[in-house]
């Protein structure tokens, strides 16, 4: 019982971490692009075109 | 282009050729502005699809004079450009050069997908609390017992709480929506079963009772969000794709002040009286008489005829016809908002009625069903208090009831089959506009095509090119080359090299046709009066239509050319496939009855009607319509949209106006008529798989329901039975995915040449 006392805290607290990692990837804007996203690990970056 | 094979995407690169590209004023006008002198511009850009689109566009337009930045993105297909100043850069001209056409979309398509982010979202919280909850459920049935048990029921439920505010809120609105307007829909059951359940189980967790449903109240949203965000992703994809079509129609004109100053305004501010000016390629914005200037006007979009129309001064102009020779200077008669295509989008508000009218399946399924549920549940409570007299144990039952009958599967059977039939159909370049419009047509039994631009390609093409001495052919070419005529680029299209003499002083005679010079020899391709003003008059008429094209040299004729309009490419497979399908065919057009005789005769149609007008076309299929017909309509002109909207379910292709496109329910992207075949196909498949899913729904629940009223369920039976359910319902829809390789390889291989059976046009 004592063990369930701070195991249920992390695991949920786990949990929710990667829920916020989620929600803020998607307000971030990185599921916009994602076919873009596949793609443009093919580009070398050799300017600044990204910044926008 | 620095490309891969063109994929089914490509095919959105297909577009009226002669669609003009936006002026900068347009890009202007549809730029944002940003603060200080930034301002937005957002392209559609359907030919992008890898890597290397993605930096040639990116690289040349970031090296522009006042670019910012461009960023491409290639799952909308679209490129926005920050730039600065009060000149917009040769942006549209860049990507031009590059290989990519490039056009404006509507401004009210610009910002984010709010509903799809609050979906996603919603799923994301959902999943997270089903997870969770799960697992100590899992623990619950294991064995856990008092105290620990009680705790993984309280945290279960402080989980939920969120789940159920920002998750359930999508169907308790929904659900409350209906039920204001005294309507059901499949949200109201949810909504109850849901709420219902929660109640239920954190009363029994604070009297430290044994049974609770938090899992199951959780996982049925998560699995009914699942449905709904795939739903929503897959029409989106759609929307989107339609929007980076082309626009028609114009987005403002250049204006001639009294005092000789020129404004470009929006097509909002023109007025009555004000002067434009018309370059040639361009679209007219608005009804008016032409002032000076003459030209060769293209009005298929309109009236559905397929020859151009030569125009002078004092002759009058509907909004919509492009402008194909010569510049023209007009005075507008009418403002935006009383020209003609907004008479056409009245017409067809006022003709909409059986879409409007149509209830989804799901709709009238979940109307019996949710009654039958809540009864049945009612009933359970009641018959358990008279047997027992223990209202915790009847009420407890009950909601069991609720629970094992919360039309998960239901949910998902009608949503997941309609996703799963847009999605076979986006790849064979259809797009659907909602699941509803599948329902519809899988119900028609008569189809009305319209003949300009639909069934025909509204692009004359030569069809006596081998019997032209090659010599005078080539001659021809280079002379049309220098025109956007209709006939001067068929014409064109036979350019080869063959010795011909080298044109000099090209010019081009608006209404009458082009004229050039050779050492010591005066050229002229167009009109016969014209072109051959020396011949003998006796020659005069010998070929019908179009009042004879010819090529003269120093005013002798030396070629004549006969043109066809060529029909779509598979036009006539896909009316006899129609007909096989047992929907009967006829054409509607607004062209003359020689014209339409022929392309039907060819074309194996059984009933026409030429010469309509828009409201004709209208009333031909509310005629229909009454005589207990569900007709389907595929049209692409500005005078179709009306009868679009008056039609049971319609089709437009890709060079359809703007306003046709949006009036349609699908829109496909390729040549081929094909398309209407095995879109009627696809969606009659899909519906028995719909009626197959509902029956298997509705045979679980017949399983279910008695031991759920007998008092058997456990959370445990019933987030297996549940889950079950779905999945069954799942794996039939994707049955629809594995169907009929057949079809799609013939759609997806247009045989060409049946398109080359072209259509002696005669006006």
């Amino acid at each position: 019982m004592t063990t369930l006392a701070y195991l249920i805290p992390v695991a949920l607290f786990l949990g929710a971490l990667g829920l916020v990692g989620f929600l803020w990837a998607l307000m971030s804007g990185q599921y916009e692009d994602l076919d873009g996203a596949a793609e443009r690990i093919l580009i070398d970056r050799d300017d600044k075109a990204d910044q926008l | 282009m620095s490309c891969c094979a063109p994929d089914a995407e490509m095919a959105l690169a297909l577009n009226r050729s002669e669609a003009a590209l936006p002026s900068s004023q347009e890009i202007r006008l549809a730029s944002r502005a940003l603060g200080g002198d930034l301002r937005q511009t957002d392209l559609s850009v359907p030919a992008v699809h890898c890597a290397a689109c993605i930096q040639t566009i990116e690289t040349a337009l970031g090296k522009l004079g006042r670019v910012e930045g461009a960023r491409v993105n290639l799952s909308t297909k679209r490129v926005s450009i920050r730039w600065r100043g009060d000149e917009v850069p040769p942006l549209v001209a860049t990507l031009g050069r590059l290989g990519y056409d490039a056009h404006l979309f509507d401004p009210e398509a610009d910002g984010k997908d709010k509903t799809l982010s609050e979906l996603i979202r919603a799923v994301a919280v959902a999943g997270f609390a089903a997870g969770n909850i799960m697992l100590l459920s899992v623990s619950v049935w294991s064995g856990a017992e008092g105290a620990t048990r009680d705790l993984f029921h309280w945290v279960s439920a402080l989980i939920a709480i969120p789940a159920l505010a920002f998750a359930g809120g999508i169907y308790f609105r929904s659900a409350w929506n209906a039920l204001r307007h005294g309507r059901m829909n499949m949200d109201v059951p949810i909504a109850v079963g849901v709420s219902l359940a929660y109640a239920m189980s954190l009363y029994e967790t604070i009297n430290h009772g044994e049974h609770a449903y938090f899992d199951a109240s959780v996982s049925l949203l998560f699995f009914l969000l699942i449905g709904r965000t795939l739903d929503h992703v897959m029409r989106e994809r759609a929307r989107t794709a339609v929007n980076g079509l082309a626009r028609l129609a114009a987005r403002g004109a250049m204006v001639l002040r009294d005092d000789g100053t020129r404004d470009y305004l929006p097509v909002g501010e023109i007025e009555p009286g004000m002067h434009l000016l018309i370059a040639a390629g361009e679209r007219i914005p608005v009804d008016g008489r032409i002032v000076r200037g003459a030209s060769d006007l293209d009005c298929s979009l309109v009236s559905g005829e397929s020859t151009p129309r030569s125009v002078a001064p004092g002759d009058m102009m509907q909004a919509g016809v492009l402008n194909l020779t010569g510049p023209l200077s007009l005075e507008v008669t009418a403002a935006a908002k009383d020209s003609f295509l907004a008479e056409m989008v009245r017409l067809m508000e006022a003709a909409e009625g059986g879409r409007a009218r149509y209830r989804r399946i799901a709709d009238r399924v979940s109307a019996l069903y949710a009654p039958v549920v809540h009864l049945t549940a009612f009933v359970t409570f009641l018959g358990w208090m008279a047997a027992t007299g223990d209202w915790h144990r009847a009420v407890t039952i009950a909601i069991a009831v609720l629970i094992i009958t919360c039309p998960c599967a239901l949910g998902l059977a009608v949503p997941i089959v309609q996703v799963v039939a847009a999605r076979r159909l986006f790849e064979a370049g259809v797009m659907v506009k909602d699941g509803s419009a599948l329902e519809r047509l899988a119900a028609i039994d008569t189809a009305v095509f319209d003949k300009t631009g639909t069934l025909t390609l509204g692009q004359p093409r030569l069809v006596n090119a081998s019997s032209v001495d090659p010599a005078m052919l080539a001659i021809a070419a280079d002379m049309a080359a220098h025109s956007r005529h209709p006939f001067s680029k068929a014409i064109a299209a036979f350019a080869v090299f063959a010795g011909q003499p080298k044109l000099e002083a090209v010019s081009e005679h608006p209404g009458l046709g082009i004229e050039a010079t050779t050492a010591g020899s005066t050229w002229r391709l167009g009109r016969r009066g014209w072109a051959g003003w020396k011949a003998r008059t006796g020659d005069e008429g010998k070929f019908g239509g179009h009042g004879g094209t010819v090529l003269s040299r120093n005013g002798m004729i030396v070629a004549s050319f006969t043109f066809e309009d060529a029909t779509r490419s598979d036009a006539k497979t896909a009316v006899r496939q129609l007909k096989d399908a047992g929907v009967s065919v006829e054409m509607l057009s607004g062209d003359i009855a020689n014209a339409c005789g022929e392309v039907a005769r060819m074309l194996d149609i059984g009933s026409f009607v030429p010469a309509l007008l828009p409201s004709g076309k209208v009333e031909h299929i509310e005629a229909l319509t009454r005589a207990g017909h569900r007709v389907l309509m595929v049209g692409d002109g500005l005078n179709d949209t009306p009868a679009l909207g008056a039609a049971h379910v319609s089709f437009a292709p890709a060079t359809a106006a703007d306003i046709g496109r949006n009036a349609a329910d699908f829109v496909f992207l390729r040549e081929s008529l094909l398309a209407v075949p095995l879109a009627l196909g696809i969606s009659r498949k899909a519906g028995q798989l719909i009626r197959q899913n509902l029956a298997i729904a509705i045979i679980y629940n017949a399983v279910a329901v008695p031991i759920a009223i007998l008092g058997y369920v456990t959370p445990l039976i019933a987030a297996i039975a549940m889950s079950a359910s779905s999945l069954l319902v799942i794996g039939n829809a994707l049955r629809l995915q594995a169907l009929g390789p057949h079809t799609q390889a013939r759609s997806t291989a247009p045989d060409r040449r049946s398109g080359i059976d072209a259509l002696a046009q005669s006006s």
